[in-house]
């Protein structure tokens, strides 16, 4: 039933492909984010009251999460980006591409792992109680 | 169904890419890599200011925004991002509708509708910028 050959694609798997499926995905759920994020800022022009109302919404639990995953969306997005202007620019980035995936991985972690600490603290010590 | 067969780079398209030659695509994929350079500063500060510094963004209501407005720096942060993030999503939203909608018709609407409300996107966030008033309501 399924044929073994690969029909009609260049792409065959490996870091590059995914990090260029992960650099649209991305992309895309920014773009749409940044569409929202506009019209939200808009309402400073209805009222400070419409304009806190809706900016309440991003101080409750489960869009400060998302905010979290935006934060990460973007810095993937950003990370990967200069890879692929290293990859189109700098001589020797074809031959380090690999490489600079792992890089930019580390370097997500190293900025998303004290991000979401502050990002979140506010959240977990409403939700849980802090110490007075 | 035979294997599809791809062509040596640069074959001749029996006239069809010689009709009309535009550097269109160049300057696109330059911009994406030109502004994408400065959404790197604009869009990571502005995500670090606004999501983590200072308690993040429990802090933000209308009164920091018309903090932050009342200084030409930061207007000038803000439009120029608006500007630079707009035209960079439109650019990749439209390369990627290219790649995966098929029909003629279904790549043309999409396309319109993208670039209609990426307008309005654009001139709202601008109009809201230049005509920020601190003292309303």
């Amino acid at each position: 039933m399924a044929t073994t050959t690969p029909v009609g694609t260049l792409y065959r798997g490996g870091e590059g492909m995914w990090t260029w499926v992960l650099h649209r995905v991305t992309g895309v759920a920014v773009f749409f984010f940044l569409f929202v994020h506009v019209l939200d800022t808009a309402l400073v022009r209805v009222s400070p009251e419409a304009y806190d109302l809706v900016i309440a919404t991003y101080k409750t639990p489960i869009v400060n999460l998302l905010e979290v995953g935006l934060v990460g969306a973007v810095l993937y997005h950003a990370l990967n980006g200069l890879r692929v202007i290293l990859v189109d620019f700098w001589s020797r980035g074809p031959r380090y591409q690999r490489q600079m995936t792992w890089v930019i991985a580390g370097v997500w972690l190293v900025v998303m792992i004290p991000g979401t600490y502050y990002m979140m603290i506010h959240t977990v010590e409403a939700l849980f109680g802090s110490t007075p | 169904m035979s294997a599809p067969s791809i062509d040596a780079p640069r074959t001749p398209q029996g006239g069809r890419r010689t009709r009309q030659r535009s550097n269109f695509e160049l300057y696109s994929w330059l911009f994406m890599r030109i502004s994408g350079l400065v959404l790197v500063f604009l869009v990571l500060g502005h995500l670090f200011i606004m999501n983590i510094l200072d308690g993040g963004v429990q802090r933000i209501n209308f009164a920091f925004v018309a903090g932050r407005w009342a200084s030409p720096f930061w207007q000038a942060w803000d439009l120029t991002m608006l500007w630079l993030a707009m035209l960079h999503g439109t650019n990749g939203m439209r390369t990627i509708i290219n790649d995966y909608a098929e029909r003629d018709q279904t790549r043309f609407w999409l396309k319109m509708l993208l670039y209609v409300s990426a307008a309005f996107i654009i001139l709202l966030g601008t109009l809201v910028i230049f005509t920020f008033d601190p003292n309303i309501g």
